[in-house]
């Protein structure tokens, strides 16, 4: 029965050594831990969640980069064909100009050469027939110089007319 | 601080768990020198008789062999307060007080009468500084060095990770807020933080100085009934001054019919009563059960007057102190658990019934 009666005093010092116990520690030692580690977590917390928002960010500006990447790759293409084509549009141009103009030359080069073909023709002609006339008077007056002779050829062709 | 530095040096800290093995090796061997003490000259050994002296108070602080430490006595009697030191008082011997004569009974002083007899129609008020008043507050100031030291850490390593002592202990107070306090109290916990840390550690120590066997250790503090009184009586106040209207709705205006009313309403106050008083008797009867079981193997060496039953008995022991070193967290643990939850039932906001 002894074990089981508290005995006042102890239970007098008891009870005011441990609320003086509870006051010295929560001013000296519960409030400043407790704080510092609430303090601590919350930091913890606020890194973690920036290091997440970074990495979002990060995740989004990567994104943005390979979009404009990408963007400026079609563009580059879209240029690139573009000039590819008014290249393509420019020879094919120039290569028709260029046909045209040749052929417009031969053509004309062909009608100088044919007018000139013609003059010269026409100077040969003239030439020839003054020639030949040259010629033909000299040889006649050669064959004529003597009278027999022509009159061996008068008389040649008369007979010829006769028999026809 | 430094204190606080002989705390956090590597030394301590390996010595420190050297020293709980030490101890916990010792037992046995400086019990024995104890149980000696304790018997007297002729006289066959009682065991119950030293291992009462043990589990109670007493006026000395009894160090090694037969010396032991003087206490004040402090005395209040209907001729007012008088203080004297232990040493004058002896068993069954009377001194000469300035009021009284007194003479120390089982431990218990006693007013003796002109025949130095015990007076018994004389009441005296004992306010002594006994052993476990004296040994608490061994606890209380190792307690304080401890935790200003953790917490003058905190503030020279501000935001930083934990190191030494520091890190030993947070996971401890964060066990007691997040696994204690949160679940039980939820939001309100902030206001009974500080109770609940005190308790378990206050507990704990004690608990754990109680096991080391010689002095300044192997006291009874926590299996005596007066500290755990006292503990709950704190508790049973902060429950009911936390109370909100629905917890004293519960009481007195329960949502049951009115003729059980009269049923009810008392079952509930003695359930005000009866929460705290279970933690008193809890913590009393495992302590004490402890002490005892240790005491009881150690006297079997000196009931069988034989020291070929010193093996068994240390390994009995020492099985024991390590059951006890587990009994010192778990019964800390349960006391503040408990008075968690009941405060958490106490403010509480919705009530479900």
């Amino acid at each position: 029965m002894e074990l089981v009666t508290p005995e006042i005093g102890l239970v007098f010092w008891t009870t005011i050594s441990f609320l003086i116990l509870l006051g010295l520690l929560r001013w000296f030692a519960w409030k400043p831990i407790l704080a510092a580690v609430s303090e601590r977590e919350n930091s913890i917390e606020k890194a973690l969640s920036q290091a997440d928002a970074a990495k979002e960010e990060m995740a989004r500006l990567t994104g943005e980069n390979e979009a404009l990447l990408k963007q400026a790759r079609a563009e580059r293409d879209a240029i690139l064909s573009d000039a590819t084509k008014v290249k393509n549009q420019i020879i094919g141009e120039a290569k028709t100009a260029a046909q045209k103009e040749g052929s417009r030359q031969i053509e004309l080069a062909r009608v100088e050469i044919n007018s000139q073909k013609a003059i010269a023709m026409a100077d040969v002609k003239n030439q020839v027939a003054t020639l030949s006339l040259d010629i033909a008077e000299k040889i006649l007056r050669k064959q004529f110089e003597d009278q027999q002779k022509q009159d061996e050829l008068v008389k040649e062709l008369l007979r010829e007319v006769k028999l026809n | 601080m430094a204190i606080g530095s002989i705390l956090k040096s590597k030394f301590f800290k390996y010595s420190g768990i050297y020293a709980l093995f030490v101890v916990l090796w010792a037992i046995p061997a400086l019990a024995f020198s104890q149980g000696k003490a304790g018997s007297t000259d002729g006289k066959p050994y009682d065991p119950k008789e030293a291992i009462f002296e043990h589990i109670g108070d007493s006026h000395s602080w009894h160090t090694f062999g037969k010396s032991a430490v003087p206490l004040p006595v402090i005395l209040y009697t209907d001729k007012g307060v008088e203080i004297f030191m232990s040493d004058k008082l002896h068993e069954g011997e009377v001194y000469q007080g300035k009021n009284y004569n007194y003479i120390l009974e089982k431990d218990k002083v006693k007013i003796a009468g002109s025949s130095g007899k015990i007076d018994t129609a004389k009441k005296v008020w004992d306010f002594s500084i006994t052993r476990n008043v004296a040994s608490m507050w061994m606890g209380m100031i190792l307690l304080l060095v401890i935790f200003i030291s953790v917490s003058s850490s905190y503030k020279k390593r501000n935001g930083k990770a934990p190191r030494g002592l520091q890190s030993f202990l947070e996971p401890v107070i964060l066990f007691v807020r997040d696994d204690v306090a949160i679940p039980n109290i939820g939001v309100k916990h902030h206001k009974f933080m500080s109770l609940l840390l005190t308790l378990f550690f206050f507990i704990l120590i004690n608990n754990l100085l109680g096991l080391v066997p010689f002095f300044p250790g192997s006291y009874n503090l926590t299996g005596n009934i007066a500290v755990t009184l006292s503990l709950s009586a704190i508790v049973l106040v902060v429950i009911n001054f936390s109370g909100n209207k629905y917890y004293w709705k519960h009481i007195f205006m329960p949502e049951i019919p009115l003729w059980l009313y009269i049923i009810m309403v008392p079952v509930e106050l003695i359930g005000v009563i009866s929460k705290p008083f279970a933690l008193m008797i809890r913590l009393f009867a495992n302590i004490t059960a402890g002490h005892i079981i240790v005491l009881s193997l150690i006297s079997l060496i000196f009931i069988f007057k034989s020291l070929a039953v010193s093996p068994a008995s240390v390994v009995f022991v020492v099985f024991m102190d390590t059951i006890e070193l587990l009994v010192a967290f778990l019964q800390a643990y349960i006391f503040t658990m408990l008075s968690a939850m009941f405060i958490g039932i106490a403010v509480q906001e919705h009530h479900h019934e």
